[in-house]
């Protein structure tokens, strides 16, 4: 009677052999397309969203202002706030910034300096427009929007 | 003679692989270096007042109040899916249509807020006037529009500078951002 014999010898184990290379390769991966962390943001950044993106090719010309309500409002309540580097700056800091910003490139690249402006989708226009009249004094004209890319439409 | 080979255990090779991913994904942040690219204009002391009046005609006036509303040369507007093909006809009206621009390079998108206004919806309407022009650019240079951008993103590529200056001839970039008035703001 051992025609409906069951096979007891299957083998069950999943090949277990490979997965060092596949996870080497997402390691590789996120290595080479990530950056370190250099300043914990302390604004919130919900960042709106464009069709009409470009990109900056050369990052060591960018630097990054963070505006935003912050996240201890508690702390320093509801307005929203300019971030450079890891401190919150006040609108007429912002040339000082902006000369110790330029003093790190190269003597001719410094006018091509493009400060990148991560602002949140709840900022008003009054506090950026105040920080762009700033930049403008200090002579730094190359302004860059951060927008996520928008999928959706066209 | 029976000959051992000397093996490295690597059943553990996994989780040290793991732990590295888990390390930097947790470290590293993904770059973003995309946006709305603007020119701000030189320093108001800098540039001397000039008279120069510009024609009624030759201004795509846009607006923004402080409760997000819109008007579109002095008329409110809901719907904004048209603007975009509004203002290529503007700029590249050529004199045609008396009561729009005379030509390219005299027509002036003026793009105004006030200082309520949001930030969201400030780039919405930025990204349609820009488009706009890319669209303008990119049909003069023979190429699609997310083709023109990524050539303005690298212009030290002969070919990429080549397409941006087909593109750009006799069509300034006129987005004129005005300061916020007052209203709904701090």
């Amino acid at each position: 009677m051992s025609k409906f014999k069951k096979k007891t010898n299957v083998k069950q184990d999943i090949p277990t052999s490979s997965m060092p290379d596949v996870v080497f390769m997402l390691l590789f991966f996120f290595m080479v397309t990530t950056e370190l962390r250099k300043t914990s943001i302390e604004v919130k950044q919900d960042i709106p969203k464009a069709t009409q993106l470009r990109k900056l090719m050369r990052k060591s010309l960018v630097t990054n202002l963070y505006i935003g309500e912050p996240n201890k409002s508690a702390q320093y309540g509801k307005e929203p706030k300019i971030q450079a580097d890891d401190v919150f700056i006040d609108t007429k800091d912002i040339i000082r910034w902006v000369n110790e910003q330029k003093s790190k490139l190269e003597e001719v690249e410094r006018d091509q300096l493009t400060v990148s402006l991560k602002v949140d989708k709840e900022a008003k226009r009054g506090i950026i427009s105040d920080v762009e009249s700033e930049l403008r004094k200090a002579n730094a004209r190359k302004l860059l929007y951060s927008t996520r890319e928008d999928n959706k439409e066209q | 003679m029976a000959r051992t080979t000397p093996e490295i255990p690597n059943a553990s090779m996994a989780d040290i692989a793991f732990l590295l991913l888990t390390f930097f994904l947790v470290t590293t942040t993904m770059p973003n270096n995309r946006g709305l690219s603007i020119a701000l204009p030189p320093p108001p002391e800098a540039t001397p007042p000039d008279d120069v009046k510009i024609q009624e005609r030759n201004m795509f006036k846009i607006q923004l109040n402080s409760s997000d509303a819109l008007l579109v040369e002095g008329e409110p507007r809901e719907d904004i899916r048209n603007l975009k093909d509004e203002i290529k006809a503007f700029v590249l009206n050529n004199g045609r249509d008396p009561a729009s621009s005379d030509n390219p390079e005299k027509a002036i998108v003026s793009f105004k807020t006030d200082r309520g206004t949001s930030h969201k919806r400030f780039i919405e309407l930025l990204d349609i006037i820009q488009g706009a022009y890319y669209d303008i650019y990119a049909e003069q240079a023979g190429v699609s529009n997310p083709k023109f951008r990524e050539a303005a993103s690298d212009l030290s590529i002969p070919e990429n500078k080549a397409i941006y200056d087909k593109g750009r001839a006799g069509i300034p970039l006129n987005i004129s951002i005005a300061d916020p008035t007052k209203a709904g703001g701090n």
